[in-house]
């Protein structure tokens, strides 16, 4: 890490990221799968009511594309900053 | 060949395998006993966690709660997978590069203090020792049920099979052999739901078949059993919800916080050879996690149609009446395979009416309707009680498959149950050995030292496993939530303010992990009884049961991490900044450059 300021836009870049990571997180379970689930079922995908759907099966894909589009994105921020791993 | 016959093969060769694996990688230094020489690839590691994390109740009780409550049964499904966005994000990439062998290790370096490090031990042995109870006991019934042997016996096996892989091979030795129950665990579990799926929709994959049509009809799988259900009184299926929705959205953020902060999921990412591969090893996790948990709602919702459709047959295939004087099967013209369940408990038939016939419905509805119906046909109240855990271990053999898929069942829930318990006393034992002898008693240890205690505590949480699973306290039924409590209110913030907080010191932390396990302990021993002794619940002095907002104390974890978090902040803000060097620590972890293979150097 070259400098203070440097160092600081590295972290502000991965709190950014986690952010962004997190909201999708929390509307997909605590939003689509539960708070509005009710709502959702009206719309169905395929034989499943859609809130249903969100609890019972999407989240958990959701959660898995979350987790290595965070992986992606931080090799590309650790790249920028020059932090990255031999 | 006969079922028994068939289930000693399977399991019998499931057995060797592990054993072959212990003969392979046994472990001639710290680094491969307490992180497995620090190069595991992170697909393999991912493999590896799925199958510690996933437990005998993933395998053999989840579907059938899920079953039972319908929508609501979600939480398990998205509190148990959600974790691992947390554990990904906020813990495990900073933990590698920090780069030592404990979870404690890492409490007490960068608080500075030993004694935060010893809390930390506490809460860590307090949460494996509870979950060890429910997989030792998991291992006897399945030997038990499977096998007809005496659960003694079963967890005698268990423990064996366990100490040959556990103590010589230490976490080389259990990462491999993890790697190899995840493969029997998931073949056990998907090949049922496979056929069952093709019964009843005609589609091979069980997350599509669970939003398909009933085969050779037009209606959704999920309609039907919605209309089955209700019309025998019980809820809606896709909307029911056991207790209030604020109850199931904080279970299921207890369940998230409580996953990420478990110390033994979490020490499967010190085993990655670095910072890159700690994140991507999470996603594969999670990848082989979801291969189970996309298929168990699938199981839960067709074990209860078929469930139904053996004792009522008609009201499924034809739209018929369950209510109608035929409707029920008779008792004794009852398949076999609820003969082999009645004689293990499991299943229970009392004819209340006395009509030789079995009525299933809830009796204790509110609906008038099914009430009256229920009266005019003579029903005296529901007559069948099923045990949750039939609705995996049955389902084969209630879809009339083959024995050697009902082997493979038993094989499956016992390396469930057998990978995550020797990922526990891989818990127990590296916190005993590195952070409580080496740490705080013995610091001048050598390291062939180390290994031997590492070793010697081990074998001894071994038998102390064996011995809780062959005489469970009674209260091994709530342990489960207790384990997830303390990981969520003690573990996950203290780790989650060390890395994301440069100022957080140690007073701060000390006091968050003390008063968030606390008020935690107080809820759950408020229910459960002062450390679960029957006959202590002190539910009256908290102003009755579930009084916090309706909150069940399953649920508590996540308003214990809340006070965690506040009161650290308070306490931190009083008091004065951590030490320099520390800030500068915090500074390192957060960036991957300069990760190296962890050797546990101090």
């Amino acid at each position: 890490m070259s400098s203070d300021s440097q160092s600081h836009a590295y972290w502000r870049a991965t709190l950014g990221l986690l952010a962004q990571v997190l909201v999708i997180w929390f509307l997909v379970s605590f939003g689509a799968g539960i708070m509005f689930a009710g709502p959702l079922d009206s719309i169905k995908l395929g034989g499943y009511p859609l809130g249903f759907w969100f609890a019972h099966q999407g989240s958990i894909y959701v959660f898995i594309a979350l987790i290595f589009y965070y992986a992606y994105k931080m090799g590309q921020i650790d790249r920028r900053f020059d932090v990255h791993e031999e | 060949m006969d079922l028994q016959t068939t289930t000693y093969i399977v399991v019998g060769l499931s057995f060797a395998l592990y054993i072959g694996i212990a003969i392979w990688a046994r472990a001639g230094s710290t680094s491969e006993f307490y992180v497995a020489g620090g190069g595991v690839h992170p697909i393999t590691n991912g493999m590896a966690t799925a199958a510690d994390w996933m437990s005998a109740a993933s395998f053999i009780s989840m579907a059938g709660l899920i079953s039972n409550m319908g929508y609501g049964g979600g939480l398990f499904l998205m509190g148990w997978t959600g974790g691992y966005v947390l554990l990904a994000m906020l813990l495990a990439p900073y933990l590698r590069k920090f780069g030592k062998f404990t979870v404690p290790q890492f409490i007490g370096d960068r608080f500075y203090s030993q004694s935060a490090r010893t809390v930390a031990v506490i809460c860590l042995l307090i949460a494996s020792i509870t979950y060890i109870i429910g997989q030792m006991t998991g291992v006897g019934v399945a030997f038990s049920r499977f096998l007809g042997v005496s659960s003694a016996t079963g967890i005698y096996v268990g423990m064996a099979i366990v100490f040959a892989y556990a103590v010589f091979g230490g976490m080389k030795g259990i990462t491999y052999t993890q790697v190899a129950q995840y493969i029997v665990l998931i073949i056990a579990y998907t090949v049922p739901a496979v056929f069952i799926s093709l019964q009843l929709t005609g589609n091979p994959l069980p997350q599509l078949g669970l939003g398909s049509d009933m085969a050779g009809t037009s209606v959704p799988l999920l309609a039907k059993l919605d209309s089955v259900v209700q019309e025998l009184g019980f809820d809606k299926y896709t909307t029911a919800v056991p207790g209030s929705k604020l109850n199931m959205f904080l279970y299921t953020l207890s369940l998230m916080i409580g996953t990420a902060g478990l110390p033994h999921v979490i020490m499967r990412f010190f085993t990655v050879p670095s910072v890159k591969d700690a994140r991507a090893s999470a996603g594969w996790a999670l990848v082989f996690i979801a291969l189970l948990y996309t298929v168990a709602p699938a199981v839960a919702a067709m074990a209860k149609m078929n469930l139904i459709r053996t004792i009522n047959p008609g009201i499924v295939m034809q739209n018929a009446d369950p209510y109608g004087p035929d409707a029920a099967i008779k008792y004794d013209e009852r398949p076999d395979w609820m003969k082999r369940w009645e004689a293990t408990g499991l299943l229970k038939f009392e004819d209340k009416n006395g009509d030789g016939r079995i009525q299933y419905y809830n009796d204790k509805t509110k609906n008038a309707d099914v009430k009256a119906k229920a009266e005019a046909a003579g029903w005296k109240g529901n007559e069948l009680n099923v045990n949750a855990d039939i609705m995996v271990m049955a389902n084969p053999e209630i879809a009339l498959l083959p024995n050697w898929v009902i082997a493979l069942v038993a094989a499956g829930g016992l390396a469930a149950a057998l990978s995550t318990a020797a990922g526990l006393l891989m818990a127990i034992s590296s916190a005993v050995s590195h952070d409580l002898i080496k740490g705080v008693f013995k610091p001048d240890i050598s390291e062939k030292g180390e290994l031997m205690a590492g070793k010697v505590s081990m074998a001894v949480a071994i038998v102390v496993a064996g011995w809780l699973g062959l005489n469970p306290p009674g209260f091994a039924a709530g342990t489960v939530a207790l384990a997830f409590g303390i990981a969520a209110s003690s573990l996950f913030p203290a780790i989650m303010m060390g890395i994301f907080s440069k100022k957080m010191n140690k007073e701060g932390a000390m006091a968050g992990m003390l008063s968030g396990l606390f008020v935690t302990l107080f809820y759950v021993f408020a229910h459960k009884g002062l450390f679960f002794i029957k006959g202590t619940e002190y539910t009256g002095l908290i102003g009755g049961p579930n009084s916090f907002f309706g909150v069940t104390p399953e649920a508590f974890g996540a308003v214990g991490a809340a006070v965690n978090f506040i009161v650290a902040y308070l306490v931190d803000k009083v008091t004065k900044e951590p030490p320099e060097h520390i800030q500068h620590m915090v500074e390192s972890v957060r960036v991957p450059r300069g990760s190296s293979i962890i050797t546990g150097a101090h």
